[in-house]
């Protein structure tokens, strides 16, 4: 099989293997990966063709491109045997092509004097053709893979290029340029990159729970799924609280953000619903329904920080008048249904449990979480048997970290004896105002978001109001919180 | 809120999900809107198996579309099979001569595109992803609890008593 050597970007690190493996899956090519350093941007593959390779690339987010293979070694005169073993006899086939010949040298610089030189000890290979900067047919490239402040790379590849990769799309993602975000927004490539690991693909439909201004399914939109969402904030959806972004005026909804990107027939429409009474068919396991419905579940759950984490009922049990007053008033048009706060701990399970009642087989659930609380205690990563982990990403901050988690819902037959069934009954039961305290003590001894005072401080109200410092939209709740510890 | 979408949804209270009639929702005063949108075959095809299609007769039926047929078609039914061309491949091929310029579009293989929709493609296309619903109310057939939809957007929300 040929090798190919994809030159990622050099960051967001830990989610660059979980998405090559991904982009091997949708494109439905055997890949694999022959060499991968988390602490360079050269990667060696192995697939079954150059189409396989295009496919592939075409919508990577985490890399520039793919090339063919040349050669190898960790000095030139090694580099240049190599090449001349592997691909002497190819070398015919570009004497007279107009050509290009690159070097890309990884923490390390060359004078343009040692880049002619470096390119000149290619000469061997006896191309003839022109020398084309814009648009040549071939293009060669000289990959240099150098140690941090080493003067001389440790290792060199010559390339041959095959494709560039999808990630312009993050230009057009930007949120900068995105006609409605608010300060949850979900960073354009980070957007797009979940979308990847989902299996975001035509003929796929995607739906997320706790949708915003619509971050993740217009990312799977893009990548041709058919999306849906829903939040618990009406106006997120709506639009009429206003944009976050400073000087935003007019009505901007999600909506106008599929319009802004062409992608309104993608879009099935939105829905306000909180996640514990979700108004989405939880398929009966007598097989008088069809199962699941959906190929993939994206989110970013609400960690109560800034967002404040909120599911529908009242924080005491209503007691008779009470109940009367609701029922009384519930259809007048400024009726507000009561919210009380939940567990953090508690939605992960729940959007577990939903996940395995609508997901298809095989069908992906991706959420994001942070690492730690507070304290720096690790929060565990919740699992469930009928999901099996597909890849845990870090994204690390200065303070803290999150984790893209993604799951794969398993086969029926894959599941454990009357799981399944165990499954459908938790997420009916939900979880109980009692049993909070019991997740409390499990995973978030003294995290913050528990203790009144904060939970008042944090108006969930006053999110929209908010200005954004900054359209990077990574976290906001938590840059928030950030600025309060630096004071 | 495209159709499409009534098909997933039911009712919000937990006591009445398991209830049969709480699925479908009911139309009631619905305002519809067509708004059209290019024929995603491949999705319907993967759809379709998904989809609870006598549900789907009674809310076409209840919101005046024409009748939906009473079984409901098979995959093979979405598409014409093309009378002349050969089957296209499926394979990926690799030409070993060619040399592609980096500009050129990664080449994404595919049969779907080359098939020609069916009519009962194109009339599923149109209820399930070209008809909205506006404005109106979604009404579980079990409790009788209205849903409302507002710009196309249905609230799910429930009063504090049902919760
Ligand atoms: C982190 S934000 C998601 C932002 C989104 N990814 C985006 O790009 O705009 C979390 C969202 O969850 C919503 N939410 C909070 N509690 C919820 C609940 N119980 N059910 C559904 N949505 C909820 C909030 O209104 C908020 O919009
Ligand atoms: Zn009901």
């Amino acid at each position: 099989m040929p090798k190919y050597l994809v030159r990622l970007v050099h960051m967001h690190e830990s989610f660059r293997r979980a998405e090559l493996h991904a982009l091997a899956e949708v494109a439905g090519v055997e890949m694999e990966i022959l060499k991968y350093d988390e602490d360079s941007p050269f990667c060696i593959i192995h697939l079954p063709s150059e189409a396989a390779a295009r496919s592939l690339i075409s919508r990577s987010i985490l890399s520039q491109g793919i090339h063919e293979l040349w050669g190898e070694g960790s000095t030139y005169d090694s580099l240049h045997t190599s090449v001349r073993d592997q691909t002497g006899s190819k070398w015919s086939q570009f004497e007279h092509t107009p050509f290009r010949f690159t070097i890309d040298s990884f923490r390390g610089t060359r004078s343009p004097a040692e880049q002619n030189n470096i390119i000149e000890s290619f000469s061997y290979m006896g191309f003839d053709g022109p020398i084309r900067m814009k648009d040549p047919e071939a293009s060669f490239r000289v990959f240099e893979d150098y140690d941090f402040k080493a003067s001389e790379p440790k290792y060199l590849y010559l390339g041959r290029f095959i494709a560039a990769s999808g990630r312009h799309a993050k230009t057009t993602f930007d949120l900068k340029k995105r006609h409605y975000i608010s300060t949850t927004s979900m960073d354009a490539e980070l957007a797009l990159i979940t979308a990847n690991i989902a299996l975001a693909a035509p003929a796929k439909l995607f739906y997320d729970p706790f949708m915003g201004t619509g971050g993740f399914p217009i990312a799977c939109a893009h990548f041709g799924a058919v999306v849906c969402g829903s939040d618990i904030d009406g106006r997120s959806i709506r639009g009429t609280g206003g944009s976050a972004r400073k000087g935003q005026t007019g009505k901007m909804d999600v909506m106008g953000n599929f319009t802004q990107y062409g992608l309104e027939a993608s879009y099935l429409g939105a829905f306000v619903s909180d996640l514990t009474n979700t108004p989405l068919r939880i398929p009966a396991l007598d097989r008088s329904s069809r199962g699941g419905y959906l190929d993939g579940i994206i989110c970013d759950p609400p960690y109560g920080i800034r967002e404040g984490l909120k599911v529908l009922g009242s924080r005491e049990k209503l007691g008779e008048t009470e109940l009367a007053t609701h029922e009384d008033r519930f259809k007048q048009p400024n009726y507000i249904p009561p919210k009380k706060p939940y567990s953090f701990t508690a939605i992960l399970d729940d959007i577990l449990s939903f996940a395995v009642s609508t997901l298809v087989e095989n069908g992906r659930l991706s959420m994001w979480m942070p690492t730690a609380n507070d304290e720096d205690i690790e929060l565990i990563v919740p699992t469930h048997p009928c999901l099996e982990i597909v890849s845990i990403c870090v994204q690390p901050f200065n303070k803290w970290s999150r984790r893209l988690l993604t799951y794969r819902r398993l086969a029926e037959a894959d599941m454990p004896q009357g799981f399944l069934d165990v499954a459908v009954k938790e997420y009916e039961k939900g979880v109980k105002a009692d049993d909070l305290n019991d997740f409390r003590r499990k995973y978030f001894e003294g995290f913050k978001e528990f203790k009144e005072s904060e939970r008042l401080r944090l108006d969930p109200g006053g999110v929209e109001q908010m200005q954004m410092p900054d359209s990077k939209g990574v976290s906001g709740r938590w840059r928030g919180k950030e600025r309060e510890k630096e004071k | 809120m495209k159709l499409l979408t009534l098909n997933f949804l039911t009712c919000a209270i937990k006591t009445c999900k398991s209830s049969p009639a709480s699925f479908p929702l009911h139309p009631r005063d619905a305002e519809l809107e067509v708004v059209e949108a290019d024929l995603n075959l491949a999705f319907l095809k993967n759809i379709l198996p998904r989809l609870m299609w006598d549900e789907l007769r009674v809310i076409a039926s209840e919101l005046g579309l024409p009748a939906l047929p009473e079984t409901p078609p098979s995959k093979a039914d979405l598409s014409i099979p093309s009378p002349t061309a050969p089957a296209p491949a499926t394979t990926l091929q690799l030409d070993p001569e060619a040399i592609d310029a980096p500009e050129n579009p990664p080449v994404v293989e595919s049969d779907v595109e080359e098939e020609t929709p069916s009519q009962t493609a194109v009339d599923l296309h149109r209820i399930l992803l070209e008809t909205c619903i506006t404005e109106g109310k979604l009404v579980c057939g079990n409790c009788g609890h209205e849903y409302a939809v507002k710009e196309g957007v249905a609230n799910f929300l429930l009063p504090g008593h049902l919760v």
